[in-house]
């Protein structure tokens, strides 16, 4: 496994623990509206803890927008961004 | 017509129209949620959510506690869909619920959210905060001067 796909297998095993999706978190597209699919604001919160939590990260202020938590897609692309911040 | 369904003059509600704008926001959420991101997360959930202010009117037992802490989620989301922010939401903490020692509450707004606010006219923000059978709600309505 890739350390993409590895990542993208941990953003999803947060969303089926703290997402309270009405559906497998697993199983959704890549870019599949997360909002759509039934994730609330407050989940959302608990989403990001557990994104803190598994990659050692902190969401800035600027990055507490609907888009960030929007897919899979955009979690793995803010996740990117925020581990080369700490890199460099 | 009669003159009771008549309206006022001088008072058109075009000309209230063009002066104020009225927004309204509601959310709803589970208290149950709440508590277990609180049991899970712990201080470092109330500290990115909440002001010490809000977690100090919370504290007791803990399926109480969870309750006023989920109307205040409730009232912060409420505020956010009354704000209407284009970019990045104002950090939940900017958004504060105060509670009068008579026990209503009312909102405060500072950083972004209260320069948000400023840029729509607000001059107040109220609130109605409400927790029954395992969900809390909130309520806030503004009024825009423009």
């Amino acid at each position: 496994m890739s350390d993409t796909q590895a990542v993208d297998v941990e953003i999803r095993a947060i969303l089926v623990e703290h997402g309270r999706l009405p559906v497998d978190a697993s199983t959704l597209a890549q870019d599949a509206d997360l909002y759509q699919a039934g994730l609330t604001s407050h989940a959302s919160v608990s989403v990001m803890l557990a994104l803190e939590d598994a990659f050692d990260i902190e969401f800035p202020e600027r990055m507490l927008k609907k888009s960030t938590f929007e897919s899979v897609a955009a979690i793995h692309s803010a996740l990117l961004e925020l581990t080369a911040d700490v890199a460099r | 017509m009669t003159a009771l369904s008549r309206p006022a003059e001088g008072v058109g509600s075009e000309r209230l129209n063009a002066a104020c704008e009225v927004r309204v926001g509601a959310d709803l959420v589970r208290v149950h949620d709440v508590a277990e991101s609180l049991a899970r997360f712990g201080d470092r959930y109330l500290r990115r959510v909440f002001t010490d202010h809000e977690v100090a009117c919370c504290r007791g037992e803990p399926s109480v506690a969870a309750a006023g802490l989920a109307a205040r989620f409730a009232a912060k989301e409420a505020t956010i869909k009354v704000l209407r922010p284009a970019g990045p939401r104002p950090d939940w903490r900017s958004i504060e619920v105060r509670r009068d020692p008579e026990g209503w509450c009312d909102m405060r707004l500072t950083g972004e959210a209260a320069r948000l606010a400023d840029t729509a006219g607000m001059g107040s923000v109220a609130v109605s905060l409400s927790h029954e059978a395992g969900m809390a709600a909130a309520v806030v309505v503004a009024v825009c001067n423009k």
